[in-house]
């Protein structure tokens, strides 16, 4: 079975500020804010009146980058507690959202699968927005077997919290459940999965 | 031709066998001694008569058991039957071309009379007798991919083609080769393939899609694909690994010949009309290695093919730990001497 190198796995070409969008909506999570933070000194502040910032600080909150990220005096900044209420900004924005809005991701791939879901369910191409991948590596998992999801794994094999069974982790991708594949390493033989490594720092 | 259908399981005690007929029809995949990925792709024409290529959709004695293997499993798992909201069309493209073929290649068992859009659909090896609209998915009891795949061999996946792109948004997979459709449905052909070794770096998955991008009404096209499988099972899904998987470590030198099984998919892909998407037929078909060592150009050939696998392939298709055993028993076979070019017995 192929685990590494398989071409469903999502390329996150950097948030690179589209200079001819009408509006910007940024959508970032952790560390993510820091990708923000680096075009403002690539491109300039023009875009700034011009965006509005939903932020989840995560895991990353003793950094304070809401602090920052608001002093850059965006249109809207909007600080979320946690991702259930930012979900649902999210689906307000996005109910709003005119014509030349163009949406930027960037944070943990879990954040960015997971916020490319609701997007996807506007009807936005996934080809237009623009994702940046910051922070862990840890990944947001399917199990395959009870299809429970699993967020934040950071191991491989690592037990599926729903089912129990220790799931091998591939690189397989599916969009539409903003999730990797998690399939059981010890089917042929219970009893012999290995001890769990860490792979997604 | 009237088929006697046979009465086996897919399951627990296994009782599937193929009877002589259907093994001397067994569509044996390799036409030389050696076997890599390629764009092996031919025209879905109809061949000889008494091979699977007779009729375009083929229907065997398997039938009726694996319509019931089907349903058992559709009943465990309502999630391997799928469509996304936009392949309505293509539903009824589906239903329209695999009742047209099963009727007319087959009227002892199919019959399909239409009047306007008001459908007669008879089912005699299943008992079924529906009147319905075509078009309108309420005078149906499921909706129109489901109704007719449950009652048609093989795997289905409709694909839609848009940006340059085939995408799987709809599919009947219930006897699948370790693969989801939850997973996959809505991935593109790149993407849905991701899992395959050494294919996408030689090409083949770049001129397969292009070639199927043009893929023409009326000329369906047809491909072989190939695996094993310990016992007769239908549904080796990753969903079920668990359960299937320890089979894996049953197998010894004394029962492979009975265990062990070439699993091979003949795929067939028809251009639909009304949707414009592709059809994407799975049929697949199951022989012991006992049962095709009795025609000795496959005993003989087999054993070869299997010496001269990439270990990559080796291990995609799962073959890794009872391969040694597979050739110990499989060389007894082979004498040596050469066998002839193509896949049909001498
Ligand atoms: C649109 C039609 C097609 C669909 C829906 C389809 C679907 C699939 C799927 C789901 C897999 C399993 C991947 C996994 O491991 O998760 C697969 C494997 C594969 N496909 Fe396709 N496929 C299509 C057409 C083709 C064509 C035209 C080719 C021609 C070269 C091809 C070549 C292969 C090969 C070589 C494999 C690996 C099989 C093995 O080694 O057992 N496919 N396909």
């Amino acid at each position: 079975m192929l685990v590494a190198g398989i071409k469903s796995r999502p390329e996150y070409k950097g948030l690179d500020v589209d200079a001819h969008a009408k509006r910007h909506l940024f959508v970032l999570e952790g560390e993510g804010a820091q990708a923000l933070i680096d075009q403002v000194g690539a491109k300039g502040r023009d875009f700034l009146a011009k965006s509005e910032i939903l932020y989840l600080a995560a895991a990353a909150a003793p950094k304070a980058y809401d602090v920052a990220l608001s002093a850059l005096s965006p249109d809207v900044f909007w600080h979320a507690p946690t991702l259930q209420p930012l979900l649902f900004r999210l689906r307000a924005c996005l109910d709003l959202a005119r014509m030349g809005t163009r949406l930027y991701i960037a944070g943990t791939e879990g954040f960015i699968g997971q916020i490319m879901q609701v997007a996807m369910e506007y009807g936005i191409d996934y080809h237009s927005i623009h994702t940046e991948h910051r922070g862990s590596a840890a990944r947001r998992v399917q199990c395959v077997h009870c299809k429970g999801i699993t967020d934040n794994v950071t191991t491989s094999p690592f037990a599926c919290t729903h089912c129990g069974l220790p799931l091998l982790v591939r690189d397989h991708y599916s969009r539409r459940l903003g999730a990797f594949q998690g399939v059981n390493i010890d089917a042929e033989e219970p009893g012999t999965a290995p001890a769990p490594e860490e792979m997604f720092p | 031709m009237t088929i006697t259908f046979r009465n086996e399981t897919f399951r627990d005690d296994f009782t599937f066998r193929n009877s002589l007929y259907n093994i001397r029809r067994f569509p044996f995949p390799f036409d030389r001694d050696e076997y890599m990925y390629s764009v092996n792709m031919e025209p879905h024409v109809r061949g000889k008569k008494d091979s699977v290529f007779e009729n375009l959709i083929d229907v065997d004695e398997h039938y009726v058991a694996e319509m019931l293997d089907r349903a058992l499993v559709l009943k465990e798992d309502p999630l391997r039957c799928q469509a996304l909201p936009h392949m309505m069309a293509a539903q009824w493209d589906t239903l329209e071309l695999l009742m047209e073929h099963q009727a007319q290649d087959y009227s002892e068992h199919f019959t399909l009379t239409k009047n306007g859009d008001r459908w007669r659909w008879i089912n005699r090896p299943m008992g079924i007798d529906d009147t319905f609209t075509f078009g309108d998915p309420s005078t149906l009891p499921y909706p129109p991919m489901e109704y007719i795949t449950r009652q048609a061999q093989g795997d289905f996946c409709i694909v839609d083609q848009r940006d340059n792109n085939l995408w799987m948004d709809a599919g009947m997979v219930t006897t699948q080769a370790d693969w989801s459709l939850d997973f996959d449905i809505g991935m593109n052909f790149m993407e849905w393939h991701g899992p395959v070794p050494l294919a996408h770096q030689i090409g083949v998955f770049d001129r397969a899609l292009k070639f199927l991008l043009n893929l023409q009404q009326g000329k369906p096209t047809r491909r072989l694909n190939w695996t094993m499988t310990v016992n007769p099972r239908l549904d080796t899904s990753p969903e079920n690994y668990h359960k299937w998987g320890p089979d894996r470590a049953t197998v010894t030198p004394e029962n492979v010949g009975e265990k062990m099984h070439l699993r091979v998919e003949l795929q067939s892909l028809w251009r639909l009309p009304r949707s414009n998407a592709i059809l994407f037929v799975i049929r697949c078909y199951l022989i012991s290695f006992n049962e095709l060592v009795t025609v000795p150009k496959w005993g003989r050939r087999l054993p070869r093919v299997l010496k001269s696998l990439p270990p990559e392939i080796v291990d995609y298709k799962g073959l890794t730990r009872n391969r040694p055993i597979m050739l110990d028993w499989l060389e007894k076979y082979d004498d040596g001497s050469p066998t002839s070019p193509g896949i049909f017995p001498d």
